[in-house]
């Protein structure tokens, strides 16, 4: 089970939200793996389940309502679920760090923005404070702000500028692994080209593994390798990146594709995916996609489709390619 | 289509706040023909949703005219106002706050048709109700839902029935997509474009996103801190972007595609202050091509190619 050429591996994940008597299949029985140095683009419709599995690795699933079932979560070949509380505190931050969609939920509104990332340094490095500003003002440059503003407080930043803020926080005990969760969603088309761009040479720098939550297919095409399609809790397609744009399997997949404009081609109707997400807290049996899945086939409503390699590292679970 | 139903001319907004004068539209110049489409893009804060507020007088313009099938709207009282805004509605931003919580769904679809008192029986009423949430692909049983119970596709389909409920002509539709995950994106889409066939509506399309933006406009204005520095048919702004801020703009799309090769602009900086703006050109601090004249005044949009309008002095 010592998947030590893995950074991250995860088995059979399940996570529960329990909400007025009925239950939430937030994550539904979920593999994932993820090399060193290597991005992972996460995606999937709202709802699907991406922030509670980030959390879930992160150990921050807030309990209740929420609750993890049943799997384990390798990271360096341990599994995170066994540690105490303790011990994921200090993973917290030094080994694995989390930037958030809205970089207010991780900026401290009344705490200057050096502080913060000095604070967050101190907590993982037995350093003196003005050592800690230091590597603070350092951190700040480095994401591509004076170090001069170091004194200010998050509402003096614009919000790209907050996000780079979020981006040194979490850099800042370079950690093995970032999951960054929409980090781009708040943010310009010109901002967002920026923070990428920072991001993708702070993690060629550092080494750094990532994971990139997003529903932003075009994103994901600029700077993952890997790309894990998700739906209704669960990993329907996971590939290699240029295997998945060129060759995209799964049915689900596909009608993500479509639906997007594409600025090359002129159509007068974009193609949509029929339907709603479903039900969390009543999912349909078999695979859960077959309400709305052009191509069901009759089995598709009663078992639900093994993972498949379909080419070397491009998986799909689907009954087509059985 | 050749005629013009919307002239904006001059049209400027400054708000007043503590730290001195916001410019958030200075002097915004542009037409819209009968059954167009026009897209207005540019980055948060540059002031398309002043824009668009201003011209339906939701928020009144500092100064500037609004012609509405020849007739200057800036001028009308407010009964006057009234009738003019059957024909001109909004839909708004964000389907989860825009909505009064409070009513169900028809309550809101047809708050339009109680204030302009359209029918006289209730029946009446119910009818267009029914008939509208018809149109836009609400099911008839969510009639007396409320907002809370919904997802955000049927909250927006919610907000684009009350705006067609008075069967108007010129809709500003207000970033109707950007709150929503890229599958319902696609069906509001889609049923914009059919109401649009159908009802032969005008519309001035907000938004963000450059590829929605050219799914649905026939021309496109980009703004920049409270002005347009590049207006033109949609191909031809996208095939032969002229000012550099609507260049850096398109090379910062990420496209989903891979084996591709683009060179991208990575702008420097971030958008300034729209309060007390220095003269000169607005996009001067982050321009590639800044040159010292560009600081003087500020440039002027002229027509370089045919229907082809830049604001920039260096071309
Ligand atoms: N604290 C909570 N209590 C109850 N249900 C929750 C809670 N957090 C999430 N859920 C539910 O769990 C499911 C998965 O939610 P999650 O936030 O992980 O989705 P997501 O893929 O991150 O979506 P988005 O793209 O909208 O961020 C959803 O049905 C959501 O409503
Ligand atoms: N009522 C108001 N009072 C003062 N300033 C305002 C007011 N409304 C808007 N502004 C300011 O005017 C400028 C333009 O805002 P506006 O909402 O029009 O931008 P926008 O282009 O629609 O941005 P977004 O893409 O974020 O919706 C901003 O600087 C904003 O802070
Ligand atoms: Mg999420
Ligand atoms: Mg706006």
């Amino acid at each position: 089970m010592n998947d030590q050429k893995n950074l991250l591996s995860i088995k059979n994940l399940t996570i529960h939200y329990k909400t007025g008597g009925n239950i939430v299949h937030a994550v539904d029985n979920l593999d994932l793996d993820l090399g060193h140095g290597e991005t992972l683009g996460f995606v999937g419709e709202t709802g699907a389940g991406k922030t509670t599995t980030a959390l879930g690795i992160m150990g921050l699933i807030p309990n209740p309502p929420g609750k993890i079932i049943n799997g384990q979560v390798f990271f360096k070949g341990e599994d995170l679920l066994k540690k105490k509380h303790k011990e994921m505190r200090s993973i917290r931050g030094k080994e694995i760090a989390m930037i958030f969609q809205d970089p207010m939920t991780s900026l401290d509104p009344v705490m200057n923005v050096g502080d913060q990332i000095a604070e967050m340094i101190r907590i993982h490095e037995q350093i003196t404070k003005d050592k800690a500003l230091e590597k603070a003002e350092v951190m700040l440059e480095t994401v591509g702000i004076r170090k001069d503003r170091s004194k200010d407080y998050p509402h003096q930043f614009s919000g790209g500028m907050k996000q780079r803020v979020g981006i040194a926080i979490a850099l800042a005990c370079n950690p093995k692994l970032i999951i960054a969760d929409e980090p781009t969603t708040a943010l310009d088309v010109t901002i967002q080209a920026q923070v990428l761009e920072l991001m993708k040479s702070l993690k060629e720098k550092y080494d750094t593994s990532m994971i990139l939550i997003t529903h932003d297919l075009g994103i994901v095409a600029e700077i993952c390798d890997k790309v894990a399609i998700m739906y209704a809790g669960n990993v329907v397609e996971y590939s290699d990146k240029n295997s998945l744009y060129l060759n995209p399997l799964h049915p689900y997949t596909n009608g993500l594709f479509q639906s997007i404009p594409d600025i090359e081609k002129d159509v007068d109707k974009l193609n949509t995916i029929k339907g709603l997400a479903p039900d969390p807290t009543n999912l349909p049996k078999g695979c859960t996609f077959h309400p709305r899945c052009p191509k069901a086939l009759p089995v598709c409503s009663e078992k639900k489709p093994d993972n498949v390699m379909v080419e070397p590292n491009h998986y799909v679970k689907c009954f087509l390619y059985n | 289509m050749e005629e013009n139903l919307l002239e904006v001319k001059n049209l400027k907004k400054y708000f007043k706040t503590k730290k001195g004068l916001l410019y958030a539209v200075d002097d915004l110049n542009f037409t819209i023909k009968k059954g167009e489409t026009l897209g207005l893009v540019g980055e948060s804060g540059c002031g398309k949703s002043t824009a668009g507020r201003a011209i339906l007088r939701l928020h009144e313009p500092t100064s500037g005219h609004v012609i509405y099938e020849g007739k200057d709207i800036t001028k009308y009282n407010s009964s006057e106002l009234k009738n003019i805004r059957k024909k001109m509605q909004i839909v708004f931003q964000d389907p989860y706050s825009s909505l009064n919580p409070r009513l169900s769904v028809s309550e809101i679809i047809a708050e339009p048709l109680y204030v302009n008192k359209i029918y006289k029986s209730k029946i009446e009423n119910e009818n267009r109700i029914r008939e509208v949430m018809d149109i836009v692909g609400l099911e008839e049983r969510l009639i007396n839902s409320y907002p809370h119970e919904l997802d955000g596709g049927r909250r927006q389909r919610i907000g684009i029935a009350r705006a067609i409920s008075l069967q108007p002509e010129f809709i500003v539709m207000d970033e109707p997509v950007s709150a929503l995950d890229v599958c319902i994106q696609a069906q509001i889409l889609n049923l914009m474009n059919e109401l649009q066939e159908k009802f032969g509506l005008t519309y001035l399309f907000i938004s963000h996103n450059l590829s929605v933006v050219k799914h649905v406009s026939d021309r496109i204005a980009v703004m920049y801190l409270g002005r347009i520095v590049e207006l033109a048919e949609s191909d031809k702004i996208f095939k032969k972007p002229l000012h550099p801020y609507t260049q850096a703009l398109l090379s910062a799309i990420p496209i989903p595609k891979v084996n591709i090769s683009r060179e991208k602009i990575i702008l420097e900086g971030d958008v300034p202050s729209p309060i007390n703006p220095p003269p000169g050109c607005r996009f001067y601090g982050r321009c590639r091509f800044r040159q010292n004249e560009c600081k003087k005044e500020i440039p002027e949009l002229r027509e370089i190619d045919e229907n082809h309008f830049v604001a920039c002095r260096l071309l």
